[in-house]
């Protein structure tokens, strides 16, 4: 019999042969981008593991290519234990700030932007959330300086004072606002605030209205229903949102940097002991404890619901 | 009773914020034009549009500009090929492995980034890689393929199986499926996250000062002013470049999928 349809050309063949295995295209769909997360990031990781296992010799500077623990014993020294601790009092008081300031923009973008006000909204968020870090953290660099735009308002409004007197605060104070704990907070704040919002905007626009009209029903004031029923819907959201804040403060080493008093920070000592000190098992060492920290964050975050409001 | 209108209090709680969140970057705008050289001095003395000029005339910064651009561009593209491979096979199937999958695409943002600038580095050295344009580039793609993945994937959900179906009955072949019903309703999405990951990569700085050795993409010039400001009304100009070649494409994204709604079959 002669055929009717014309010849199969290759692209036919294949078409068939998918049809026939899915799980061949799949497999040909999913290698090239596995192959590479797999060998550049997950290699990269196991290297990172690797190399803190490895100690550095004293005297040669070399690394020492042999299994030890000598080099996390030394993360427990008081100098790099105050890192520590220091890093993540700052990621927990700028979750807890982005959270705070956070909220009542995404309550409002939630709940009552309608129309153009929500497009306003959506793009107010997105632009800072994407927009260059660096030229945010300029941006505050400008704001905090000691000459800048805050000593002016402050003086065109004759509150000099009360500045003065939160930068002679103990602890957090200091010369001026760039160079104090309260500027850094400030800043990370700034940097990290969109990333805390979206999360909350979307378990907060997830909240049923009906649930609110029978809470209303029933009796409940507006404190009330914000307490007891859009808070607790809100958790996941605010939860999911401080995964970012808190790992991205946890490992950012630009802003303590350029603002602050020039105190030590995970980040920061992870980029200086590859750098200048060149002892990159110790650097290895301490970028390993934000990926435990962010695991067990991960774990309790996930229990908590978090992910849903992803 | 339940109210469908904000307090007072609410709605200037949020206005402030989403005034805190965009009046400090206006001041970049300020400051590009400033006639004073040695401070970060509020109010400017006097305005100026000569740093303009000066940052022309400057070779350093057309190296920076040109390497970061070259670094974005390489690492967009090959991000676009293999975030959208990937969302295509997470889109419809399931299969063994799929949620640690998931994981594995977002992990390179979810970490921060000086672990994956560190983990680079630390594989760099054991397997003695000089550092080099290359190098850059190796980390930039593989955060960019999560921004292109999220984009892509987010469209494909949304694309009704029906349409593909309905050009097999009709006697198309995958490619052909491919290149007149798919790559269309795309389209959009794959050009929109290819605009967010050149944004990210054009400005990334963490993971760069990590993988680019000797070598100074304009991000990086820019912090090494920020720790020793020796030339700021340059820098003040360079910030103004960086934000307008960040900002653009993000503004350029949002419109490309601002109507995402008309996607072929979603209307059923």
């Amino acid at each position: 019999m002669t055929a009717i349809l014309p010849a199969k050309s290759v692209a036919d063949r294949l078409t068939t042969l998918f049809w026939r295995k899915p799980k061949l295209l799949l497999i040909l769909l999913i290698t090239p981008p596995l192959l590479w997360l797999g060998v550049v990031y997950l290699g990269s990781l196991a290297a990172l593991l690797m190399q803190s296992f490895y100690s550095i010799d004293e005297f040669s500077g070399m690394v020492i290519p042999e299994f030890t623990l000598k080099t996390y014993a030394e993360l427990l020294r008081p100098q790099n234990y105050d890192v520590i601790f220091r890093t993540l009092l700052m990621s927990a008081a700028v979750t807890l700030g982005c959270a705070i300031l956070g909220f009542p923009i995404a309550y409002y973008a939630a709940r009552f932007a309608r129309g153009r006000w929500k497009a306003v909204f959506y793009l107010g968020i997105m632009l800072p959330l994407w927009s260059s870090y660096l030229v945010k953290v300029y941006a505050w660099k400008l704001i905090l300086a000691k000459e800048g735009i805050i000593t002016w308002a402050a003086e065109a409004t004759h509150t000099s004072g009360i500045l003065n007197a939160i930068l002679s605060l103990p602890g957090i104070g200091g010369g001026s606002l760039s160079t104090s704990y309260i500027g850094m907070f400030l800043v990370f704040v700034y940097v990290w605030l969109p990333y805390m919002i979206l999360p909350m905007q979307a378990s907060l626009e997830r909240v049923p209205t009906s649930m609110l009209e029978a809470s209303a029903d029933l009796g409940a004031t507006r404190a009330q229903t914000f307490r007891t029923v859009i808070l607790p819907l809100a958790l996941p959201g605010v939860i999911a949102g401080s995964i970012f804040t808190f790992s991205l403060t946890m490992g950012d080493y630009i802003i303590p940097q350029i603002v602050g008093n020039s105190a030590n920070f995970i980040g920061m000592a992870v980029y200086q002991l590859q750098g200048t000190a060149g002892n990159i098992p110790l650097a290895a060492a301490f970028a390993v404890i934000p990926i435990l920290i962010m695991l067990v964050y991960l774990w309790i975050a996930k229990r908590m619901g978090a992910f849903d409001a992803l | 009773m339940h109210s469908d209108r904000a307090s007072w209090a609410l709605r200037l709680a949020a206005i402030g914020g989403l005034l805190f969140l965009h009046l400090p970057i206006l001041l970049i705008f300020l400051y590009a034009f400033t006639t004073e050289e040695r401070t970060y001095a509020f109010p400017p003395p006097g305005l100026t549009t000569e740093w303009f000029a000066a940052a022309w005339n400057r070779p350093d910064i057309w190296e920076a500009l040109s390497l970061s651009l070259k670094v974005a561009t390489v690492a967009t593209a090959l991000a676009m090929v293999l975030g959208t491979l990937v969302s295509a096979a997470m889109a419809r199937a399931t299969f063994f492995g799929r949620d640690q999958i998931s994981l594995l695409i977002i992990l390179p943002i979810a970490l921060p980034g000086v672990i994956t600038g560190m983990s680079l580095r630390s594989a760099f050295g054991i397997m003695d890689i000089p550092f080099s344009t290359l190098t850059i580039i190796l980390g930039h793609a593989t955060f960019c393929i999560v921004i292109v993945y999220n984009n892509a994937v987010a469209r494909f959900r949304r694309l009704s199986g029906g349409v593909l179906e309905a050009s097999a009955d009709l006697g198309a072949n995958a490619f052909q499926t491919f290149w007149h019903i798919l790559l269309p309703n795309l389209g959009t999405a794959l050009l929109a996250g290819g605009m967010l990951a050149f944004a990210l990569s054009f400005d990334e700085v963490i993971v760069t000062t990590f993988t680019a050795g000797q070598q100074a993409t304009l991000p990086i010039w820019m912090l090494e002013e920020l720790i020793r400001p020796r030339q700021r009304p340059v820098t003040n100009v360079v910030a103004l470049i960086v934000f307008a070649a960040t900002f653009l494409p993000i503004l350029l994204a949002y419109y490309l999928t601002r109507n995402g709604s008309e996607t072929a079959g979603s209307g059923k």
